[in-house]
């Protein structure tokens, strides 16, 4: 028999170079080949009560996909992931695996947790590769119409299950393109908009129509929806797209951007390759990058591919073990040249001529835990350190848009705007057929969170659609 | 996509274009603006809505040709179609009985100005507008703005149409006769909304200012338009795009403005060489 679990390491996934990479945009990690998915799949002792799937917030049924993996049955393993999981393309690839379903893995305990990412990744890869292009299975039509506002994880699974379950659904998306954070945030090197649209290709035919530069809250409000355009219920997957400031002085100089705006030119409108595309990002020198969670880290790692940057820093005011951002990057950000500087907060941002010359910084210390579970930072009274830069990206997180909570009255909201459920069973909000997931409820949180709750509330929509239809006949 | 139903060159650099927008027509109320992307490489530039008409499902727009996207669509002709076009974004004019209001429209800010100078006459106001131009083949609107407002003033730099000075020089004028102003709004340049501003805030006359800074997105997601307003960081498509003149950080936005000078420079002159022989704007700036 084959030596199982922790007595073979585990497989590791073929990557471009740190000094190939960091000068394109192509992704990083390659993925397995047929015999590595193997390999790594013969790692799992198929437990009875499989701790992995307590990790994963859709439940996917870990040990069974791994079997057909093993076995070489690569579609079945495709068709058990895509039971829970609409988008294991994107998941594979950007699940903080190791906070998730890895991080319970008992192979783990030992030596080192199977690489389900890596696993759900290649078998999904696989999938798309080779899936054969017949009409998808769906039920017949039940003459119900559905809204759902947001093109983001979170609407994408909503409208996907509610297809499949007959009814007519369509998205409505604020931007020119569909997707959301996947589309406009997170950069080509972790996730190709190639597996993106391929995504998306599969939701039209579902018959899923998509209806881009629509802004609900301004184009067409919930009323107008529901009365005028007879959408039976409606599902809010805005996100959390509104992006924090330091609120210190300096700002406003030029060369200061927000994450979500330099991602944007970068992703959304392809300023890295201007004067081909109309949108222009200024060249840099030297970034300084504010923030440690996956929005700094993509920052960071997309600036440093820009042409004409010779410096990266990002500025975090914890240490390297309270980094929110998925290790992986972490640790491909290290190997890739970005310098890391802990323990600094941001005090005041200096210019010449209108732009960004430095930033000056104060130092930290860590004490106690605080609410998050994470040490505390506090300052270092007096303490200043200057750092050099032409560009600032600050990545602080971000809060949720308005717009529609301030287009309909009775939605409600708490005090930062998340929308409110009163039934989190099925993602019901104060509003009779309105319901709402993703970031727009929980504040900024992952890919994998919003598309479950995207499947709860698809769930609970389904019954309040089939309900009113049936007391509508009586 | 969006059809260009009519197309006009009202002025040098200047043009005139109505669109079939239907359901952003039923929707735009004036002071709003739309964000549109002309093609697949294109970029997103704002464009105020200056008049929408429900019934036929159509928008009108006014842009001035200054960079390289308001150039390549200043080439577009009836029957050619915008990619993407998406709105109303920003919030409406504020339109109430105030008594008499002057509105000051500068060069292509004229086309702003003229859907709220309408809706604010019709509401009951003595509404006097001020139209500032370069020079005499620059004063764009010019009857249209008289059927919309009480009575209209034309004013230009080289006296070759109408008073020759600024706006702010009527406008003084006006205070100096002690006109009774209730509340004045100013679209236009950045320095001529700042001058309005400047002059109004001694005789605390609240003044509206639509400003106009580079914005990417137009639903608050990006924080490119963020701008200083009575010591605050607001976002001009979502919280304007018209602000109390008096509170604005000038010259922040007017820096702001600049941050692209380079790029923007490099992408007119890709596209003039391209285009020449069928351009008339390579030689004006
Ligand atoms: C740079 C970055 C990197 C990240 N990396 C990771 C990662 O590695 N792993 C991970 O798990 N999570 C990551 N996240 C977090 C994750 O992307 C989000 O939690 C997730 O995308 C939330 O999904 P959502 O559907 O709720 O919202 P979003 O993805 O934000 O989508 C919302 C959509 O709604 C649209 N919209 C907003 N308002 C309106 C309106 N009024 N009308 C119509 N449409 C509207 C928006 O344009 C957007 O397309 C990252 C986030 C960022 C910003
Ligand atoms: C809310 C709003 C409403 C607007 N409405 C109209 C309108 O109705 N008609 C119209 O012609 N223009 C309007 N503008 C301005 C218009 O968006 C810009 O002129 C456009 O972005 C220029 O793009 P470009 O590629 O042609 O020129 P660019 O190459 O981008 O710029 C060329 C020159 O214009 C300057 N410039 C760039 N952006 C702006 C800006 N936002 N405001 C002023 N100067 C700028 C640049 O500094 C440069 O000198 C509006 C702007 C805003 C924010
Ligand atoms: S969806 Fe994410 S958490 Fe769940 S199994 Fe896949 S990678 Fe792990
Ligand atoms: S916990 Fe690890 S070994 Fe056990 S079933 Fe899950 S992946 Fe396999
Ligand atoms: S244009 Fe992006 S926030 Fe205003």
């Amino acid at each position: 028999m084959q030596p199982k679990g922790s007595k073979i390491p585990r497989t590791k996934a073929p990557e471009q170079s740190p000094e190939e990479r960091k000068k394109n945009f192509q992704e990083v990690s390659l993925g397995y080949t047929p015999a590595m998915a193997q390999l790594e799949a013969s790692r799992c002792i198929q437990c009875k009560k499989p701790k992995c799937v307590i990790g994963c917030p859709v439940r996917v049924a870990i040990p069974d996909f791994i079997k057909q993996v093993a076995a070489g049955d690569f579609l079945e393993a495709a068709r058990i992931i895509k039971n829970s999981n609409a988008l294991p393309a994107v998941t594979g690839r950007v699940c903080p695996q190791e906070d998730q379903c890895e991080k319970h893995c008992v192979v783990g305990i030992k030596g080192e947790p199977l690489a389900i990412g890596k696993l759900e990744r290649f078998v999904a890869d696989y999938e798309r590769m080779h899936r054969n292009l017949e009409p998808v299975e769906k039920a017949p039509s039940t003459g119900k119409k559905i809204a759902v506002i947001g093109a983001g994880p979170a609407g994408l699974a909503v409208a996907g299950d509610l297809a499949k379950l007959g009814h007519e659904v369509v998205i409505f998306e604020a931007l020119h393109k569909p997707g959301g954070v996947l589309f406009y945030g997170i950069p080509e090197f972790r996730l190709p908009k190639e597996i993106l649209e391929a995504e998306l290709d599969y939701l039209k035919r579902l018959g899923i129509e998509i209806k881009v530069n629509y802004v609900i809250g301004k184009i067409k409000t919930l009323d107008e929806l529901m009365q005028e355009d007879g959408f039976d219920a409606i599902f809010i997957g805005t996100g959390a797209g509104l992006p924090y400031f330091l609120g210190i002085p300096g700002e406003n100089f030029n060369g200061v951007y927000s994450a979500n705006e330099f991602l944007t030119r970068i992703n959304l409108m392809h300023a890295w390759e201007f004067p081909a595309f109309d949108t222009p990002i200024h060249q840099h020198k030297t970034f300084a990058v504010i923030g440690g969670g996956n929005t700094a880290l993509d920052a960071a790692r997309t600036a440093l591919r820009l042409p004409g940057t010779e410096k990266v820093m990002l500025l975090y005011r914890r240490s390297r073990e309270e980094l929110p951002a998925r290790l992986e990057e972490v640790e491909h950000a290290e190997s890739e040249g970005i310098e890391f500087h802990f323990l600094v907060s941001p005090a005041e941002i200096n210019g010449s001529n209108g732009w960004v010359s430095e930033i000056v910084c104060q130092k930290m210390e860590l004490g106690e835990p605080d609410a998050s579970g994470r040490k505390h930072p506090h300052v270092v009274e007096g303490s200043k350190v200057s750092l050099a830069a032409d560009a600032v990206i600050i990545a602080l997180g971000s809060g949720v848009n308005p717009l529609i909570a301030k287009s309909s009255s009775d939605l409600e909201t708490d005090t930062q705007g998340h929308i409110e459920l009163a039934d989190p069973d099925i993602n019901l909000t104060s509003r009779p057929g309105v319901f709402a997931g993703g970031d727009i409820v929980t504040g900024a949180a992952t890919v994998i969170s919003a598309m479950g709750a995207g499947k709860k509330a698809a769930q609970g929509i389904h019954e309040y659609v089939m309900k009113v239809k049936n007391s509508e006949k009586v | 996509m969006f059809r260009i139903l009519e197309k006009k060159n009202l002025a040098a650099q200047v043009f005139y274009y109505l669109l079939e927008a239907p359901d952003i027509a039923r929707k735009a109320l004036p002071g709003q603006f739309v964000i549109i992307r002309l093609d697949e490489t294109g970029e997103r530039i704002p464009i105020t809505v200056s008049d929408s008409d429900p019934a036929r499902g159509t928008l009108t727009f006014y842009v001035q040709a200054v960079g390289k996207t308001s150039m390549e669509m200043s080439f577009m002709n009836k029957g050619d179609s915008i990619l993407d076009i998406v709105g109303p974004l920003g919030n409406p004019s504020p339109i109430g009985s105030f008594g008499t209001v002057v509105l000051i429209g500068g060069g292509f800010g004229i086309a702003a100005i003229h859907p709220i100078a309408r809706a604010l006459t019709q509401a009951g106001n003595r509404t006097i507008s001020i139209l500032g131009a370069q020079t005499k083949d620059r004063v764009i609107l010019e009857d249209e703005m008289k059927n919309a407002s009480t009575a209209v003033q034309v004013v230009t730099d080289d006296g070759s149409y109408g008073a020759k000075g600024r706006v702010t020089d009527i406008l003084q004028t006006m205070i100096d006769k002690k006109e009774g102003i209730d509340r004045v709004i100013a679209i236009g340049p950045l320095i001529m909304m700042k001058a309005v501003a400047d002059l109004t805030r001694p005789y605390k006359i609240e003044t509206l200012v639509s400003l106009n800074p580079i914005m990417i997105d137009g639903t608050g997601m990006c924080g490119a338009c963020r701008v200083t307003v009575g010591g605050e960081m607001k976002f001009a498509c979502v919280d304007g795009p018209e602000f109390d003149g008096h509170a604005v950080d000038f010259e922040g936005l007017l820096n702001r403005l600049k941050s692209y000078v380079t790029e923007e420079k490099t992408a007119k002159e890709q596209y003039v060489p391209e285009n020449e022989g069928t351009c008339r704007l390579v030689t004006t700036s």
